[in-house]
């Protein structure tokens, strides 16, 4: 096990140099950031003033290198555009995109996994056979289009919700957060439905297939022969079997929701650092670019770690199978 | 029976596909058609009355004529410019993927013919990016490259050759340990021929399917990312530009805007997707139920 993890890492660390290179690469070589940056009626000397002060007038190996080594200690360079260190107008804009990738997630499972252990259960039924037909649809459906609905219908038409932005924040551990007060809570309630959609149908179909599977296995018929109840059979026997696949999905998933952020925060004005990408490749800032696809990358690689590690304490044969 | 009218009998089977089928060649009928069909054109600057602005579905121009889906902020019809859009996000589409499988097909082959480092190299690449969502390799894809038809397709092809190449891949590998690849071997037939004549011709059913999917997906990112502003220009609005433009106007209950242009694109998804499920049904025997 501590062999699988150390080798996990090490190969964790490689992706991590590769992406970076790779990004550093191909958001450095292409475009003048100087062409937005500096006023256009200054003259040379003030423009190769700004160059210089930026660093941008040194070989691109250079600056990737120096790039690395202010990179390791937490230096990501300044924004050009707002002229503060990159890293912290990221980390300042990831606790409401965390939040919102969460509370999507909460939804997809909450949500999703009754919804499938329905739909497996009582296949033939009226409810199974909807529940499986809008799962289709939550796949064909183009998110942010459905991000449009949501706002048009709850927002302009009903009145229930606001259209836009955070609310009001309370602090947790110093940390703001929308869902603790009520209006907070109205404002989470649109994006996170929106973001949740794709793997809300993604859960439900693995929780039906899940379900459908574990319903036929000998140990459910030898625990209904036993004459336990319905609900035991399915909320320990039934649901233990659908769970390792749901986990190791919604693990894998979460990284793909923290991208996809980047489309409901736009449509929302979720003040995230999905948003801060939009705006920061508008206007070419290529620190903060850089910056937010290290930290992406970074979460990803970690998350992969975490739900391969979660996975083998989950399902026994995994971990079994390391030590032999 | 030929083996084309006994795939068509199969694929007739399921009303739901054909249902899908027809509308898909109804939309894609209407997109090639649109500068004929469309009630206007809507990008000539000269016949836009400004006048006509914002006008609900079903209300008549100044000059009388009926807008069946209403008018946009400058007085150009929807349905014509949904047509156009349509249009446009469909060629980006298919273009997009027809050339991503060209490429990904011909690297996926060539890694399982040659194997060895070529093969390392190419499924280790396709691994790398496989791990991250595409929207996020397109928006840094676009990021460098700045805007445009053509960016947005390369954009496009990047995201999904790997895809290709692994299905290629996965397929000849099976294909080329049965005995026509031996016996064409034998005979000392070229390398490209036997790679090109015996071993894609048996690869294509499972790319088919693939390929047909990836349109639907195409499509999806290329509005998203038109969506963010990121995509084409505006000067060659598709689905996605619209739907953009359309949510300036929806907080003021002008909801015609970027509602009629997203459900085309949702019709031209789905449509595509009910297609793309029963060719999967139908050619690809492992998931045959």
């Amino acid at each position: 096990m501590l062999s699988h993890i150390v080798r996990r890492v090490l190969q964790s660390f490689g992706v991590l140099a590769v992406m970076s290179l790779l990004v550093f690469a191909g958001v450095y070589a292409v475009g003048n950031p100087m062409d937005i940056l500096v006023n256009p009626q200054s003259d040379q000397i003030e423009i190769a003033r700004a160059t210089a002060a930026l660093g941008l007038d040194r070989p691109l190996l250079e600056q990737y290198f120096i790039f690395i080594k202010h990179a390791a200690t937490g230096d990501l360079g300044r924004s050009f555009a707002f002229n503060v260190p990159a890293i912290g107008l990221i980390l300042e804009r990831m606790p409401a995109t965390l939040e919102l990738a969460t509370a999507a997630m909460l939804i997809a499972v909450l949500l999703g996994i009754p919804l499938g252990l329905w739909a497996g259960l009582k296949p033939r039924s009226g409810a199974g056979k909807t529940i499986m037909a809008s799962s289709i649809l939550g796949f064909s459906l183009p998110t942010f289009w459905v991000g449009l609905m949501l706002i048009l219908v709850f927002s302009v038409w009903l009145g229930w919700l606001p259209t836009s932005g955070r609310g009001p924040t309370v602090n947790l551990f110093g940390i703001p957060v929308s869902f603790l007060s009520l209006e907070g809570l109205r404002h989470l309630v649109l994006p996170a439905a929106n973001l949740a959609l794709f793997n809300l149908s993604l859960v439900i179909r693995l929780t039906r297939s899940g379900t459908r599977e574990a319903i036929g296995q000998d140990y459910v018929r030898f625990a209904r022969a036993k004459g336990l109840t319905e609900t035991r059979i399915v909320g320990v026997h039934v649901l233990r079997n659908v769970l390792v696949p749901v986990v190791t999905v919604v693990g894998v998933e979460f990284g793909s929701v923290i991208a996809f952020a980047v489309v409901t925060e736009s449509i929302f004005a979720w003040p995230g650092m999905g948003k801060l990408l939009i705006d920061s490749i508008n206007v070419l800032d290529r620190p903060v670019i850089v910056g937010y696809l290290c930290i992406v990358v970074a979460l990803f690689v970690a998350i992969n770690l975490f739900v391969d590690l979660l996975y083998s304490w989950l399902d026994p044969r995994v971990r079994l199978g390391e030590a032999a | 029976m030929t083996p084309a009218r006994q795939f068509a009998a199969e694929f007739a089977t399921s009303r739901i596909a054909l249902a899908g089928l027809a509308l898909l060649s109804l939309l894609l009928l209407a997109a090639a058609l649109a500068p004929w069909i469309s009630p206007q054109n809507p990008y000539d600057l000269a016949g836009l009355e400004l006048l006509d602005s914002r006008l609900p579905p079903g209300a008549r121009s100044v000059a009388g004529a009926i807008h069946w889906l209403g008018t946009d902020d400058q007085g150009r019809d929807m349905l014509s410019a949904i047509l156009y859009g349509l249009r446009t996000s469909v060629a980006v589409g298919v273009a997009s993927t027809m050339l991503g499988l060209a490429i990904g097909v011909s690297l996926g082959l060539a890694a399982a013919w040659l194997g060895g480092w070529l093969d390392a190299l190419l499924m280790r690449l396709a691994d790398l990016q496989l791990s991250f969502p595409s929207i996020l390799i397109a928006l840094v894809l676009l990021a460098v490259l700045g805007q445009g038809l053509d960016k947005i397709i390369v954009a496009l092809v990047a995201v999904q050759w790997a895809y290709y190449a692994r299905t290629a891949r996965a397929a000849a590998l099976v294909e080329r340990r049965k005995e026509y690849i031996d016996a064409a071997v034998a005979l000392a037939l070229s390398n490209t021929r036997i790679i090109f004549r015996h071993l894609l011709p048996n690869c294509l059913p499972p790319l088919l399917v693939l390929a047909t999917v990836q349109v639907a997906a195409a499509i999806t990112l290329e509005a998203t990312l038109s969506f963010l502003g990121l995509g084409l220009p505006i000067t060659q609005p598709s689905l996605g530009l619209l739907i953009s433009n359309g949510f300036n106007y929806l907080l003021s209950g002008h909801y015609w805007i970027s509602v009629f242009p997203g459900i085309a694109l949702l019709l031209a998804v789905v449509s595509i997707n009910l297609v793309a499920d029963r060719l999967r049904d139908v050619l690809d025997p492992h998931e045959r139920r």
